[in-house]
């Protein structure tokens, strides 16, 4: 692997005049729960589209005693995961873990881990479309004052029109949400299952989009509310009855897979740390 | 093999390394050198300095070295050291009717002051494969290379010309320079978000480090009918600009500017229908602008027609800012597209689990197909 420990690249791989304004414009997302913070995004060495949001929140965040967490599907050892952190070694060569409660820092795509996070911990979200109104609006113009005018009556429609066509709103991962009464965000394609650990939580979530260049934040105790109808509540993935194969969850988002051995579909914890640390429990 | 398996994804990826380490190399008789790569793909090293918006041609050879000859992750690599970079100065703006031309055509006339002057072009080749480049040698190398300079010392130094379209502009056929903006800071994309609409600045900075391939196949869109512009080159030339900072040591303007060296750079001026000029108190052809970092025509062109695009009012997908501004940056556009590789069997799950609550829906039983319509 291309080895990035040289002394002609900066601690964290940004120069400082970036991170700060990075910092800055995070500072003014935790200011404003749920809005856009439009930020200059820098390139960096893995490909827009592949977590590079998140990656420059992360590396604008981290010291020296920091210990980072990086995650993809839930996964630890997920090739992109792989991936990040090892460029976060190579260029700020802090310590890293899979322990989800050693972190102090993790970086996310697609999931909340399942074990809660404290009040001295951070969850860095990768961002791939930061506009929760661009599924029905393509043009930025058009949706930014949308939100500045807290027109969301576009969103109600379409879960309106969603469970007249189809008995169900449709809408699975990235589900929309209103953050403390006021703007409407994407909590980035996590499951459903995870959208009730946004709301209070005691951790700082920030979701990073590097190609859309945006930053937004829902501070701790932050009321995260996904939008529902009295007689059509919100819903999580049902997993009812089904059980992880490895750690026997039965209260973790499930994957399912395919036993090539058996042909018979089996499913195992998306969370492959907490699955570990339960089989650890559980001394399985 | 599983795609994202349990335990596995660190040797997975330090074997995919040393495989394109391998494949890069192994039928290698000798290693790539990188100065021939500079100096022999000349217009390739262009392509990545303009895309990755980095005037550094051994750095591109470099890149383009370790992607084995793509483009867009070679400029990719260029843009990533960017972010290293601190950005210490601003230059002063460079000066391309002063150019150091090493071509220099009009479509609009056949005589210009300075004449034309064709240089080194493709244009006029006749597209047949040269077989006789497969044993090309270092002595027929030597032997044309002497006798081409040779050539060059009689020949005359290269003046610099004037522009073409200030014969327009002297006549007041054409649109002046707006000089509200002559003096004004630009907006800065790369230090800046850009938000809607965009200020002619950003337009620009956006367009210089496009990607050709987009850039042309919007501006041939506007040519064929889907859009207004369809226009004349009034001048396009190619050359070197020296490039100056301001003197550093001084908050006054007391100091001498400071050079710093010459980059080579394509112009292209075009002229635009008078019809679509709807800012004007009397009928006079509007101006399009393209520049661009080393020798890139098709982009310069491009270049132009798009942003005189973006200054006209209609329905076409190159009359709307965002559509065009947003879509032809090499490397967000790879990127994403490239993104779909990962894998999505979180966001995967989440979908099953929707249609099978929908087919459970009670008289919903005859659907069978939901398209998904938030797959990220």
């Amino acid at each position: 692997m291309l080895s990035l420990i040289d002394e002609r690249y900066n601690f964290a791989f940004l120069d400082e005049g970036s991170k700060r304004e990075i910092r800055r414009k995070t500072l003014k997302a935790v200011a404003i729960p749920g809005y856009q913070v439009p930020f200059a995004s820098r390139e960096l060495p893995i490909a827009r589209g592949w977590g590079t949001g998140g990656l420059q929140l992360t590396l604008s965040l981290i010291g020296p005693k920091d210990v980072l967490k990086v995650i993809d599907q839930g996964s630890d050892d997920s090739v992109n995961a792989v991936s990040i952190r090892h460029l976060v070694e190579n260029t700020a060569g802090i310590a890293t873990t899979e322990e989800t409660g050693e972190a102090t820092i993790i970086q996310t795509r697609h999931r909340i881990p399942e074990q809660p996070l404290r009040e001295n911990q951070i969850l860095v979200f990768q961002v791939p479309l930061p506009e929760p109104l661009r599924v029905i609006e393509p043009r930025e113009e058009i949706t930014r004052r949308q939100h500045a005018e807290m027109d969301y009556s576009s969103m109600w429609l379409s879960l309106y029109e969603d469970i007249v066509h189809w008995g169900v709103v449709t809408v699975s991962h990235s589900y929309p949400c209103i953050a403390h009464g006021r703007y409407l965000f994407s909590p980035s394609p996590i499951p459903r299952w995870d959208i009730p650990k946004l709301n209070h939580a005691e951790c700082l979530y920030l979701f990073g989009a590097g190609r859309e260049k945006r930053i937004y934040a829902i501070p701790p105790y932050t009321d995260v509310l996904p939008l529902s109808f009295e007689d059509y509540p919100f819903e999580v993935e049902s997993f009812v009855g089904r059980a992880c194969c490895k750690c026997g969850s039965s209260d973790t988002f499930l994957n399912e897979i395919f036993d090539e051995a058996s042909g018979q579909k089996i499913y195992q914890c998306s969370d492959t740390a907490f699955c570990k640390k339960r089989q650890r429990e559980r001394e399985i | 093999m599983g795609y994202v398996t349990v335990t596995g994804g660190k040797e997975a990826i330090v074997s995919a390394n040393r495989l394109i380490r391998f494949y890069r190399l192994k039928d290698a008789a000798v290693p790539l050198d990188v100065k021939e790569i500079q100096s022999q793909m000349r217009l390739m090293i262009d392509r990545v300095m303009g895309e990755g918006g980095l005037y550094a041609p051994e750095y591109a050879a470099i890149a383009l070295k370790q992607a084995e000859g793509d483009i867009a992750e070679a400029a990719f690599l260029l843009r990533a050291y960017r972010s290293t970079l601190p950005r210490s100065h601003y230059s002063l703006t460079v000066e391309p009717a002063q150019m150091r031309l090493i071509r220099r055509i009009s479509s609009a006339f056949k005589d210009i002051p300075g004449g034309q002057m064709l240089g080194p072009t493709y244009d006029y080749t006749h597209r047949l494969i040269d077989f006789a480049l497969t044993n090309e040698n270092e002595d027929d190398i030597a032997a044309f290379i002497k006798d081409f300079r040779q050539e060059m010392d009689d020949a005359e130094q290269m003046p610099t010309f004037s522009k073409v379209i200030d014969v327009l502009r002297s006549e007041d056929l054409m649109d002046g320079m707006p000089e509200s903006h002559a003096e004004a800071t630009p907006f800065d994309v790369t230090m800046e978000s850009l938000s809607f609409p965009a200020p002619r600045s950003a337009r620009l900075q956006l367009l210089a480090r496009g990607e050709t391939g987009a850039m042309v196949a919007l501006a041939y869109s506007s040519m064929r009918g889907y859009g207004a512009v369809h226009p004349t080159i009034g001048e396009l030339r190619v050359g070197f600009v020296s490039v100056y900072i301001p003197y550093p040591f001084s908050d006054q303007a007391e100091g001498m500017p400071i050079y710093i060296g010459e980059i080579l750079l394509t112009e292209v001026e075009i002229i635009n229908s008078f019809a679509e000029n709807k800012t004007a108190d009397k009928a006079r052809f509007s101006m399009g602008y393209g520049l661009c970092f080393g020798h890139n025509e098709p982009k310069a062109i491009a270049m132009a027609i798009l942003e005189s695009s973006l200054e006209t009012q209609g329905t076409a997908p190159v009359q709307d800012q965002e559509f065009v501004l947003m879509h032809i940056d090499s490397v967000e556009a790879n990127g994403f597209v490239s993104h779909l590789k990962l894998p999505h069997y979180v966001t995967f799950q989440s979908s099953l689990d929707r249609i099978r609550q929908t087919r459970n829906q009670p008289g919903k039983e005859e659907i069978d197909v939901i398209a998904d319509r938030r797959e990220v």
